[in-house]
């Protein structure tokens, strides 16, 4: 049985309101909060990056997991904010949490679907045996560009998961990845901000790419949606996951608990797997878990997880999402979070 | 700072190791090569707990010109396992409302950069719990 052994997720203190960023560009506040049912997001501190928050979330899943971080043999992470162009995060993250030197560590890119490529690939070296245990991490600071639609969900935050064979929380029964040539959503190299396709984003490649998927994904495995308690999708903002859920034959139940997108904003690499810490956070023994992520460029990894009755002993070694999500928030105005942001130009 | 001396660092900014004295029990953070206490040199390499509690802080209003920015800032004295005191910086916070003796753990976060073009430098600070 190959799986998750621990996980743990992480989300900053800071907050600003879709509300706030509405009224600096003129925007009527209630319209933005109805039509992306966005409330607020999350802000990374002045001292927060990729690299911090995959620490602080791979801590919990150390925490979770209760192995030794040695025999941990590759590290991965995905995301679209790495602080260097040149330099895997990993190599930092390694020597703060005490993995290696002997280990495989990569920087993953793949826009929002670079975390569940992460963990894809850590499960499946631990499948073939290669080595005991992989960690693979999805975090993000994700950028949105002053005035446009992104900047109500750009948001920070991340999740890890050490995937392994032995103690299994939730195993891996089926995966399947989906991918196409769509320029939905993109950043050139040097840009600040990634620019996109509008309305562009919507059909040609979120839907298509998570129906594809997913449908694939319920094929392979002669599962119905009715047979899952939860499900989780990638969350660019509020309705498209709801609605997609809607077409793949879900209900808003077995969405509810993952759907942390209204008050977390939409982190990136991050999205879909704090959807899925927040469900192990709270799932019990044979739950099914459906998850499929999505990556503007585009492609969409699916998942089938059954939790097993080790979850239970994990569940409480560790802040759980809603802790994060819920706890110890710091709101900022327009003017410190773009301060926060960077987004002012300074003498240098 | 140079990269070979933020190199050099690591053990101690990224995971805590300080140096307990085999013969008195000493902990030296950062690690020594005789101890203050017994003047032995044999010394066991530990990793100090994130947890601790604020001794005594201040504000920093007037930053230096690399954390000019980042005012108004707390600096404090944290006293954590071992009798250990650190001073770092305590983030996440409304500074008005800090108080001596309040908890607090060590996260790991990006303390500077060398520059627009060198390297990210993180280490350790103090959060409230």
């Amino acid at each position: 049985m190959v799986g998750i052994v621990g996980f743990g997720a992480y989300l900053p203190r800071y907050r600003i309101k879709a509300e706030t960023i509405a009224k600096q560009w003129g925007m009527d506040p209630i319209a933005i909060v109805r039509g992306l049912q966005l409330n607020e997001k999350t802000v990374p501190g002045q001292d927060e990056d990729t690299i911090t928050i995959s620490v602080a979330a791979a801590k919990n899943a150390l925490l979770r997991a209760q192995i030794d971080p040695q025999e941990i043999g590759a590290v991965y992470i995905g995301s679209e904010s790495h602080p260097y162009a040149v330099k895997p995060s990993g190599a930092t993250l390694i020597d703060a949490i005490g993995i290696g030197p002997h280990v495989h560590v990569a920087s993953y890119e793949f826009a929002c679907k670079a975390g569940s490529e992460a963990m894809y690939v850590a499960a499946n070296l631990v499948k073939a045996g290669e080595m005991k245990y992989a960690l693979g991490i999805g975090a993000d600071t994700s950028q949105g560009a002053p005035g446009d639609a992104l900047e109500y969900s750009a948001s920070a935050g991340g999740a890890a998961f050490i995937m392994g064979s032995e103690k299994v929380v939730a195993e891996i029964l089926f995966t399947h990845s989906y991918t196409s040539d769509t320029p939905d959503f993109w950043r050139r190299e040097g840009e600040d901000y990634p620019r996109h396709g509008g309305r562009f984003t919507g059909e040609p490649a979120y839907f298509k790419h998570i129906m594809g998927a997913g449908r694939a994904l319920l094929e392979k495995s002669k599962l119905k949606p009715q047979d899952f308690k939860y499900a989780v999708f990638h969350m660019p903002n509020g309705k498209f996951p709801q609605e997609v859920g809607k077409r793949l034959g879900f209900t808003k139940e077995q969405l509810e608990v993952g759907w942390i997108v209204p008050w977390m904003g939409n982190t990136y690499s991050g999205s879909s797997p704090t959807g899925l810490a927040a469900i192990l956070d709270v799932a019990k023994p044979n739950d099914l878990i459906f998850m499929v992520s999505f990556g503007s460029g585009a492609g969409s990894d699916g998942f089938i997880y059954r939790v097993t009755k080790e979850i239970t002993k994990v569940q409480n070694r560790a802040l759980k999402l809603r802790d994060y999500l819920n706890n110890d928030k710091i709101y900022l105005d327009y003017g410190q979070y773009a301060k926060f942001r960077k987004k002012i130009k300074l003498n240098e | 700072m140079i990269t070979a001396r933020y190199h050099r660092e690591i053990p101690q900014r990224y995971r805590l190791e300080a140096g307990k004295c085999a013969k008195c029990g000493y902990v030296a953070f950062p690690p020594r090569l005789v101890c203050p206490k017994c003047k032995t040199k044999k010394f066991k390499t530990i990793n100090l707990k994130d947890e601790g509690k604020i001794l005594t802080y201040t504000i920093i209003r007037v930053g230096p010109d690399k954390f000019s920015k980042e005012t108004p800032y707390a600096i404090g004295i944290v006293e954590v396992s071992d009798g250990v005191r650190l001073t770092t910086q305590i983030a996440d916070v409304d500074v008005e409302k800090l108080k001596i003796g309040q908890k607090v753990k060590l996260v790991f976060r990006k303390i500077q950069d060398d520059g627009k073009a060198g390297i990210h430098m993180y280490g350790y600070k103090a959060v409230l719990v």
